[in-house]
Order: C-alpha cells, then sequence, then structure tokens
C-alpha cells in the first residue's frame, strides 16, 4: 500500500474535462462563395430588389468613373475607387433601416451616397475642403474612416450602445482584405461577440491591399473562417453577385436585430482600378488577371440575369444609362465650383470652447489673413 | 455642478483617500446622469486593480460598469462608438503604459471625431490612467505619458494632485463635452485629506491652476508642477521656508487647457520659476512651459527657468527609481541656483 492508497491520504480532485464552449459547425462559412445570379435561386428573386440593384450598380459605376475623372481635373485629391466591387457597395447602402448605421472607410463614398448621401458632401474628405462633409447623426454614417479597422469597434461600441439603451438598431462596418490584419479588426470582433452586439462586418476582398496580395496577408483558409475563432457565423458571398450580396448581409442584419448577435461576411470581389488614381497597378499584377475579373463584373452579372427573366430591354437599360449620365453631369458641376474655405474654422470644433492658445492663434491667423487682404 | 461647501467641523469629517474621493465621484458621476458607463478590465466584480471601481457594478449592474475582454484599443474604441450614440463612457486604463495600445483609437479618432465633424459629433468620454511611479511597481507600471497626450490636440489633459481635485475634476471630466485624459498620481491613491465623501466640495472647471502656497515677499520663487510632484513641491516650499525663501506653489491640475494666466501671474510676483515634474524632461510638458513663462514673462524674470524631471531614461526598476523621481532635495537646489546673486549685489551690472 502507498501513502496515497491509505485511508483519509489527500486525493487531488481531477479537473473537470475539457469540452469546446460551442459547437464549431453551424459558424464556419460554406466551401464556396454563396452565389445567386445565374443559379436556380435566381428565379425567386423580386423584379423590384433585381431593377433597384441594377439602377445603383450603373448609376455606382458612372460615379466611380467621374470620381476618378475629378481627380485628374484637379477636383479631387485623391479618389480610392470601388469600379468593380460596386455589388458590394450598392448592397451595403441599400439593406439597412433608416435607424441604423453604416460604418464606411475610406474606398466606400459609393455605399454612403447609395445610403442616400448628397455625393458632393460624400467626396469632401478625398477633395480636401474638410476632414467630413456630413453630419454623421442625420444619414447615420458614421465619417469615413482612414486608420484602417479603426472603425470597427467604434460600429461594436454603438451597436452596443443601442442594444443597452433598448433601441433595435443594427450597424454595418466595412473593412478591406488588408483591414483584417489589423489589431482593432481582431479586438472589434471579440468585443462583438462576447457582447453579442448587434452589429455585421463586411469583408470586401478586393485581393489587394494596395500592392499587397491576399496570400501575404493571411494564411486562414478564407477571411470568412477568422469568425470561428470569435464564436460568430462566417459567411462567404460571391461579392460580384449584388442579389447574393442583399441577401447575405439582409440575412446578417435581421439576425442581429433579433438578439443573434454579430456575423462577418467575406465578400470576394477585386479591385479593377488601382489602389487610388497616386497608383501605378501594373507594378504588382497583370493585365491579364483584371481582364478575367472584368468578365465577372457584377453588372454584367446582374444583366445577364434579367435579360434571362425579360425584366428589362434595352430601352430601360439605356434609360438607367442616361439617368446615371444625369447625376455624373450634376456631380461634374458642382464639383467644379470651388469650395467655400473660412481657414478659422480651423479653431472652432477643435474643443467645446476655444482654449486661450487657440483664440491667440485665431487672432494671429486672422491678422494674417488680414495683412494678405490689405496686399 | 458646484455643490455646497462642507462647513462642519474638521473633528466631524473623516479623512478620505484620493481613491475613495475618485471612486465617489464615479459613484456620484453615475447616480446623476443614466449615461454615464464605466468600462474596462477588472473593474466589475473586483473594483478595478486600485478598487477604485469598487461597488459600481453591485449598485448600477454590469451594463454600467462592465468587464471588457482585455485589449486598450478595442475598450477605447468601443467607447468611441458608445459615446456617438449618445452615452458617456468613463474607460480606465489599468495602468499608464498598458494604454499604449489605445494609443492609435485616441489620436485618431478620440482627439479628432469633434473637429472632423464639425462638432457634430462631440466624444464625451474619459479616460482615467493610474500613472506615474514612487509605488514600487516593475516595469510598464509607473510611466508618465503625460507628454504623449498634451502633444494631441483635441484631448483634455487634467492630473488632480489634492483629494478634493479628484473628486471636483473628475465630475468635472465626466461633465466635460469633450474627450478628457484623467491622469491618476498611483502613488497619491492612498494619500488622505480632511475630505468627506459624504458631502463632496465644489467642482472646479477645468483648465484653471490654484496657488497653494503664496510667496509673502522675500526671496521668492514659483514652482510649477501638477498631479504627484505637487506635494515634493508643497514639501520643498516649507522647507525652503527656514532657509529664507518664499515659494509659490502652483498646481496646475490640467496641462490642457493650460492656465497661461495664473501660471504667468505667479512667475511675475516672484520672478523666478522652476517646473517640476516625473516625465523625462526632453520633451516633456516642462519644455513647453518654460517657453511659455518665458514668452510671455521674459521681462519679470531674474533668472532661466528652470526644469527638475525625470531623467531621459526608461522608468527604472523598483529598486532604483527614487534616484529617478523628482525629490524635495532636486527641487531647493534647483531653486538655488535661480542666480539669486543678482539680489545679493544690488547696483551692480550682473
Amino acid at each position: 500500500m502507498t501513502v496515497l492508497e491509505q485511508p483519509g491520504a489527500y486525493r487531488p480532485t481531477p479537473p473537470p474535462a475539457w469540452r469546446p464552449r460551442t459547437d464549431a459547425a453551424p459558424l464556419l462559412p460554406d466551401p464556396e462563395p454563396y452565389r445567386m445570379l445565374g443559379t436556380s435561386a435566381a428565379a425567386g428573386l423580386a423584379p423590384d430588389l433585381l431593377t433597384r440593384l441594377h439602377r445603383e450598380l450603373v448609376h455606382g459605376r458612372r460615379y466611380n468613373t467621374q470620381a476618378t475623372a475629378l481627380t485628374r481635373q484637379g477636383r479631387l485629391a485623391v479618389y480610392p475607387s470601388s469600379t468593380g466591387q460596386e455589388a458590394c457597395q450598392v448592397a451595403a447602402g441599400l439593406v439597412l433601416e433608416e435607424r441604423d448605421w453604416l460604418f464606411p472607410s475610406y474606398r466606400d463614398t459609393l455605399a454612403t451616397v447609395v445610403r442616400g448621401l448628397d455625393p458632393v458632401r460624400a467626396l469632401t474628405l478625398l477633395r480636401g475642403d474638410w476632414h467630413s462633409g456630413y453630419d454623421p447623426r442625420e444619414h447615420r454614417i458614421a465619417p469615413l474612416s482612414t486608420p484602417l479597422a479603426t472603425q470597427l469597434p467604434h460600429a461594436v461600441g454603438l451597436a452596443h450602445a443601442a442594444r443597452l439603451k433598448g433601441d433595435d438598431v443594427v450597424a454595418l462596418a466595412l473593412v478591406g482584405d488588408g483591414g483584417t490584419s489589423e489589431g482593432d479588426f481582431h479586438e472589434a470582433l471579440n468585443f462583438a461577440a462576447v457582447w453579442q452586439a448587434p452589429v455585421v462586418f463586411l469583408i470586401q476582398n478586393n485581393g489587394f491591399a494596395i500592392s499587397v496580395p491576399l496570400a501575404k496577408q493571411t494564411a486562414a483558409p478564407s477571411l470568412a473562417h477568422k469568425a470561428v475563432g470569435y464564436g460568430m457565423p462566417g459567411r462567404l458571398v460571391d461579392g460580384n453577385d449584388a442579389a447574393a450580396v442583399h441577401q447575405v448581409l439582409g440575412e446578417a442584419v435581421r439576425r442581429a436585430r433579433c438578439g443573434g448577435g454579430p456575423t462577418l461576411v467575406e465578400a470576394v470581389t477585386y479591385r479593377v482600378e488601382a489602389h487610388t488614381n497616386a497608383d501605378d497597378a501594373t507594378r504588382y499584377r497583370s493585365d491579364a488577371e483584371v481582364e478575367a475579373w472584368r468578365e465577372h463584373d457584377p453588372i454584367v452579372l446582374l444583366e445577364a440575369a434579367m435579360r434571362d427573366r425579360g425584366l428589362l430591354d434595352d430601352d430601360g437599360f439605356q434609360a438607367v444609362r442616361d439617368s446615371a449620365e444625369r447625376l455624373a453631369a450634376d456631380l461634374r458641376t458642382r464639383m467644379h465650383q470651388d469650395p467655400v474655405l473660412d481657414p478659422l474654422e480651423l479653431f472652432e470644433h477643435v474643443y467645446a470652447e476655444k482654449t486661450g492658445q487657440l483664440r491667440e492663434q485665431a487672432a494671429q491667423l486672422r491678422a494674417e489673413l488680414d495683412a494678405e487682404g490689405e496686399r | 455642478m458646484t455643490t455646497a461647501t462642507d462647513n462642519r467641523p474638521a473633528a466631524d469629517r473623516k479623512p478620505a483617500t484620493m481613491a475613495q474621493a475618485l471612486g465617489r465621484a464615479l459613484r456620484d458621476a453615475m447616480a446623476a446622469d443614466p449615461a454615464v458607463h464605466v468600462l474596462g478590465e477588472d473593474v466589475g466584480t473586483l473594483g478595478g486593480v486600485f478598487r477604485i471601481t469598487s461597488g459600481l457594478a453591485e449598485e448600477f449592474g454590469d451594463d454600467r460598469c462592465t468587464d471588457t475582454p482585455l485589449a486598450e484599443a478595442g475598450i477605447l474604441g468601443t467607447a468611441v462608438g458608445m459615446a456617438m450614440y449618445g452615452l458617456r463612457p468613463v474607460v480606465e486604463m489599468q495602468f499608464d503604459a498598458f494604454a499604449y495600445p489605445s494609443f492609435e483609437q485616441l489620436v485618431s479618432h478620440v482627439s479628432r471625431m469633434r473637429n472632423r465633424t464639425r462638432g457634430k459629433v462631440p466624444l464625451p468620454l474619459t479616460v482615467r490612467v493610474p500613472y506615474g511611479g514612487g509605488i514600487g511597481g516593475v516595469e510598464h507600471h509607473s510611466d508618465s505619458s503625460e507628454a504623449y497626450y498634451m502633444a494631441t490636440p483635441g484631448l483634455h489633459v487634467v492630473a488632480p494632485a489634492t483629494v478634493a481635485d479628484a473628486y471636483g475634476l473628475l465630475r468635472a471630466a465626466i461633465a466635460s463635452d469633450d474627450p478628457v485624459v484623467f491622469l491618476e498620481p498611483k502613488r497619491l491613491y492612498w494619500s488622505k485629506a480632511d475630505w468627506d465623501a459624504e458631502r463632496p466640495t465644489e467642482v472646479p472647471p477645468i483648465g484653471r491652476a490654484v496657488v497653494h502656497t503664496a510667496g509673502t515677499g522675500g526671496r521668492s520663487a514659483t514652482l510649477i508642477s501638477y498631479g504627484p510632484s505637487v506635494p515634493v513641491c508643497l514639501e520643498a516650499a516649507e522647507a525652503a521656508r527656514d532657509e529664507g525663501w518664499h515659494l509659490e506653489v502652483v498646481d496646475l491640475r490640467s496641462l490642457v487647457p493650460f492656465d497661461d494666466d495664473t501660471v504667468c501671474a505667479s512667475v511675475r510676483r516672484t520672478g523666478r520659476a522652476v517646473v517640476v515634474h516625473e516625465a523625462a524632461g526632453f520633451g516633456g510638458p516642462g519644455g513647453e512651459i518654460a517657453a511659455r513663462v518665458t514668452e510671455r514673462c521674459f521681462h519679470h524674470l531674474e533668472a532661466p527657468v528652470l526644469r527638475v524631471a525625470g531623467f531621459d531614461i526608461p522608468y527604472p526598476p523598483p529598486m532604483l527609481e527614487r534616484h529617478h523621481l523628482p525629490g524635495v532635495d532636486r527641487v531647493l537646489d534647483a531653486v538655488a541656483r535661480l542666480q539669486w546673486e543678482s539680489e545679493w549685489t544690488e547696483g551692480s551690472t550682473v
């Protein structure tokens, strides 16, 4: 008999058996991006929705080309185009209720326009007359975020606050594939899942972080798989299939609104243009690759599906293109007007009340402006 | 905002610690305004590692005083979103050096949101940071990080030095519609004062310095300080009295906004100034303060403005920190170097 076998001997309590805290299987994304257009699911799509998506896609494409042209004309300091990603932009702009909040990044001005924001105000940051051109509370659109993924915790906090107040508000936060490498992406998803915040994260995986391809960004099976590690469902969707993105986002928004917690959606798409007008994409990718994606263009996919169902004839398509031209012309005209600048406004919004230092500096600038005026 | 001054005799009041006063300020702010939410690491059940939030989760519930995941950028980032939705979050960073992961949120969003949105989205949030050395902490527990914060336009930076100010300034910070970095001198957490937690005294406006001891003629100088260095300066002033010096101690209370008027009024009275702080001297607040004083009071100055600051070294290990922290002797040495000879040789050119 050993000492431990004697009656009354100390016997340590074994630790409880380890078990996973939740079943991972329901959280896993599908193996292939979800598609509707060109599949049997397309037959069930409401004609009104397809018409709306189509109009916004065509308008959106024209908006992108117009904004890019405005950089060449010196009317925008820079424009990060979402050409090729319009399906994601349009779906994100349409899927929310008025009371919900959208958290865009700098490439997402189109989503804000689809949500109802005046494009001139959406482009204020990129024109450079102020850092944001709109009242976020008016359209419930957070300011365009330039530091990657830093807007995601804001979306989580806002959604959490709304839930605490008893409001059924959902936040939709947009991020790119590069942004998923940022610490704030991780922290936002973790907080969202722990708090079961009503927030939806949409990753627009457009293949590149400026020049760096996804293969150098992550070793995950897909970006949607990252959701599993946080305990939320990951959904993988064809980001050029506007109907599919709208469907998947809509389900995630409904789930969040009903108290089901957050969802991570990865939309697989492609950035057809360079990172911005200041970038040279030929240094890091081939024309053949870009051309292959042009064949999988969101407008091409949707128009094919609509023609199949006889939802729009040539006249109808032309009417949409005509209205897109009118919007572009209006944008062009308005952006060619010089913005009204008030240098003294630089001191107005730093604090609720100007500090003594700011009052002194404002006076200095005012004197300099007066002297300029006298010259 | 201002509450009645306690007029009861001192004997009826129990001494309170700064930690208790801070906790009381949080409690009173939460009771006064349901929008006030406290969040951070260990702030709930435990009451924070310094017990400042003790009892808040019990009294107001987990939704008002929330234990967050361990991620400072996430804490501050979600607080931004909460403030955007109309709440008034009070974030606790566990230690000065643990706040650094939240730096991007602070610099890129917290400090700029009001300006970016032309005043449409102010962020009324308070970031409490237990800061500074002198508690025998191991590495990353004793930093004086105020220079980083004060170099970021859009933030208020506040540091109390007394028990009463700890209460009043924290109430003012939470009530402010601007983001406030609230630096709590952790070595003063257990300092006591005759201050009744049941009947708090007045709430001071942010941005007003106070003169703790006024010089009364003779050889006088101004000690400019804030937070944990204020008691050091007061002790130095006491000791200097025996040497025939009259030292005014200006407790800045806030680095941003900076109270030029109070500081300069004192320096004009005394003609000499020493800035005292724990943060490293090079690139520290003392340089800015000395420059401001010199620009405004040059013709009143009898000597260059001197700085007594932490050395320009990473914060030392606890067994060596006493050599780093500005103490009474180092402050008095600086005072002694304020070119007093010029007074003794009146009429001669110096």
